[in-house]
């Protein structure tokens, strides 16, 4: 994004203009407006000033962690936010579950001609609100236009730089037999309150998208405990998907307990509505998080301390298990495995 | 959650388990059928075996409504999405169920065809009214419960005029199937019945929940009178399961062959007669359906009356899928009937999982493999997405 200082380059903006069109990516004066009037007057940042192809980064010591995601949500606005502060959230907390401080992120906007200038400045905005709140810097980025019925509006890619610190060693592989494993909240919010606002399966709800940044949450837990073991954010396929990763990363077995897997009664209800099971549904605020025995009560209290963690339990044990399957007692009393899911989750029909 | 976890309760659970297990005849196994994919879901889902005694056994029946469809239909269903140009609007479980060569919506869709999901047939109706240039079908499945939205939905497009909707019926109903895995009358082995397949031993049906809400309880009769097998209809959460396996054990130690109804906060004797009328005024019985796992079975099906004739997807379009096939050493078809277990299949878990399904039993959440598969594999001894198989109980 090469920001162009308005003070010398005065140009007939199109500001008439009320949605994106092909000039908007065709390298002229309407794509600069667009830079100028939406993306670089709200993202505003001594980096992202410099007005370069690239933004020259101050060196930073330790090792770096990066991590990029795509985001391709529909709808774009939903309770709780936009695919602006997602698109924030989203690259931090991959950044975070890394245990790494989020410094930089860069943004690759992809619009689909027709979308309306209004929706894409109140996206804008939550994502310099979202990356402001983290303390990160949009420090470069990008924008593409494609014809109308190309796209869905608007793809966002964003891509963040982080630093770790040495003595952690986070990473999935790490699970042991023993380990207790423990979620920061409740399970299913976002993709159920996603799921409410889809247009052939709207329904009344107060659930909320749980989006939120988890690198200030993970802090607080790592430096209660530097030696935890996994960290990992239980996104699209849910805790389950979430869970059997690791177990194929860490050749472990895993043993859950229903009853002490935090899950909002409004989430519970639809889901019974809608044949869908919270372990499968995708959370954007949440996290998993594996640590030796000895430290699960330590984490416990740092988690329930942030407001990010309040709803944190523990839900179970990493167990050693060659064939690397996560089971659950459920709160029937009875035992079933947890597996991955198949294709997307469908609803059932009887 | 309300009225839900009521039916769900671990110490009823407990209580229902120990009584069970004081009741049954350690001298007897008991083989029950529950004859819906919902009920087979629950024992899985909530590990409702574990809480048995060993020589009760659940036998899953042909209930999984997209299971029993038979891939020639499917593939009428493939064909009119490419060939005819229609919007084909289906139930999600449908999407993924593959049809011959493995061919499924999900794919055809992929490759272009106009194939959206819908949640309702309404949601298929408000399709043909956005798009009054394209002919949609709603590919029409399931047992008694899905019926009456297919009718109800019929009324609505012949009362609004439509020209651009029609259905493609594929509903099916359950005492026949029911009979049919029976066999003839007194012919407790199920010998010379006209069939060839092999018979399952049952002795007694934990009977369909939602399908009765419609029908009611009184179709059953017969499989007490004329079959002497006790009948319970059984709700579909866990303590539903476990109850209805009580009074089923209950008869079955009496030597008597009642129906009864545990069901009965949802389901009466007469059912639905509302419902029973709206069906009846659109739909009528056909002389004989094609079942997956069942084959032929007379008066097993429902079809569009003449009066609606107007918007019968068969009608409207040519549709003659050549040459379907299933894939040959898929043992749906045993498994449907109850004969065969799905790790009893060569494919299961080999070449055979919900990500990569060759029979429809893989695919829906009803069906007894997706169950196997997803929920209680480390019971059989098949473990890991590579299906290595161990010793039972080493994966445990």
């Amino acid at each position: 994004m090469n920001a162009v200082d308005p003070k010398t380059q005065a140009y007939a903006s199109s500001k008439t203009a009320k949605a994106v069109d092909l000039s908007h990516g065709g390298g002229g004066r309407s794509m600069n407006d667009l830079i100028q009037n939406v993306f670089a007057r709200h993202f505003s940042n001594p980096f992202l000033d410099q007005g370069n192809d690239g933004a020259l980064l101050p060196g930073e010591r330790g090792r770096l962690v990066m991590a990029t995601d795509g985001h391709v949500i529909s709808p774009l606005f939903f309770p709780g936010g936009n695919i602006g502060s997602l698109s924030v959230h989203g690259t931090v907390n991959d950044l975070a579950m890394n245990g790494a401080k989020p410094l930089y992120l860069t943004a690759g906007f992809i619009l689909e001609e027709g979308f309306p200038l209004a929706d894409l400045e109140r996206i804008v905005v939550s994502m310099a609100e979202a990356s402001r709140e983290v303390g990160v810097s949009i420090v470069t980025g990008d924008t593409k236009v494609v014809e109308k019925g190309k796209g869905d509006g608007v793809f966002i890619t964003t891509t963040g730089l982080g630093v770790v610190a040495d003595d952690l060693a986070i990473s999935g592989e790490n699970a042991r037999p023993g380990d207790k494993v423990l979620v920061s909240g409740t399970m299913g919010d976002h993709g159920v309150a996603i799921l409410s606002k889809r247009e052939n399966l709207e329904f009344e709800t107060e659930i909320r998208s749980d989006t939120a940044s988890l690198h200030d949450l993970v802090a607080n837990m790592l430096s209660a405990a530097p030696g935890i073991a996994v960290l990992r954010d239980p996104t699209r396929g849910g805790l389950a998907a979430t869970l059997n990763e690791i177990a194929h990363q860490s050749g472990v077995g895993f043993a859950l307990e229903e009853e002490a897997i935090p899950v909002n009664a409004d989430v519970s209800a639809a889901c019974e509505l809608l044949g869908l099971d919270p372990l499968y549904v995708a959370n954007e605020g949440k996290l998993v998080c594996i640590c030796r025995e000895g430290d699960a009560g330590t984490v416990l209290a740092a988690m329930r301390a942030h407001p990010l963690g309040q709803n944190a339990a523990i839900i179970g044990s990493v167990v050693d298990d060659g064939a690397r399957l996560v089971t659950m007692t459920t709160t029937f009393g009875g035992r079933r495995v947890v597996d991955w899911i198949a294709g997307e989750q469908l609803p059932r029909i009887c | 959650m309300k009225y839900i976890s009521e039916f769900r309760a671990p110490e009823l659970a407990r209580k229902l388990a120990s009584q069970i297990a004081a009741e049954v005849d350690p001298s007897r196994d008991y083989h029950l059928m529950e004859f819906c994919g919902g009920h087979t879901h629950a024992i899985f889902r909530y590990g409702v075996q574990d809480l048995m005694p060993d020589n009760v056994h659940y036998v899953h029946g042909p209930g999984c409504p997209v299971c029993v469809l038979p891939v020639r239909r499917l593939d009428d269903a493939v064909e009119l999405a490419e060939r005819h140009d229609v919007i084909l609007t289906t139930y999600g479980d449908m999407m993924r169920v593959p049809g011959t060569k493995q061919r499924s919506l999900i794919r055809a869709k992929a490759d272009g065809a106009d194939i959206r999901m819908v949640y309702s047939t309404m949601d298929a109706l408000k399709i043909a009214r956005d798009n009054p240039d394209r002919q949609v079908v709603f590919f029409a499945i399931g047992f008694e419960t899905t019926t009456p939205p297919t009718a109800a939905v019929m009324q609505v497009a012949r009362r609004e005029g439509f020209d651009n909707f029609s259905v493609f019926c594929n509903h099916v109903l359950t005492p026949p199937a029911m009979e049919h895995i029976l066999g003839a009358p007194g012919d407790a082995d199920g010998r010379d019945t006209g069939q060839t397949e092999e018979k399952v031993r049952i002795d007694g049906f934990l009977g369909p929940s939602h399908v009765s809400s419609v029908i009611g309880s009184k179709p059953y009769a017969k499989f007490a009178e004329i079959w002497k097998k006790p009948v319970v209809i059984a709700g579909f959460e866990p303590l539903d399961v476990m109850q209805s396996t009580l009074m089923l054990i209950r008869q079955i130690n009496d030597g008597v062959a009642r129906i009864e109804n545990e069901y009965t906060r949802v389901v009466t004797e007469t059912g639905n007669l509302k419902a029973q009328a709206l069906v009846n005024e659109v739909l009528e019985l056909r002389d004989s359906f094609e079942w997956r796992g069942l084959g032929s079975v007379p008066h097993s099906a429902l079809k569009i009356r003449a009066d609606y004739e107007d918007l019968d997807a068969e009608k409207r379009f040519a549709v003659s899928a050549k040459n379907s096939r299933e894939v040959k050493s898929c043992e749906c078809p045993a498994i449907l009937r109850g004969v065969k277990k799905p790790n009893d299949c060569k494919l299961f878990g080999t070449v055979c999982t919900p990500e990569s399904p060759m029979g429809a039993c893989m695919v829906s959440s009803e069906g007894a493999c997706a169950a196997y598969w997803s929920y209680g594999r480390f019971r059989d001894g098949t473990v890991d997405g590579d299906a290595r198989r161990v010793k039972e109980g080493e994966a445990a």
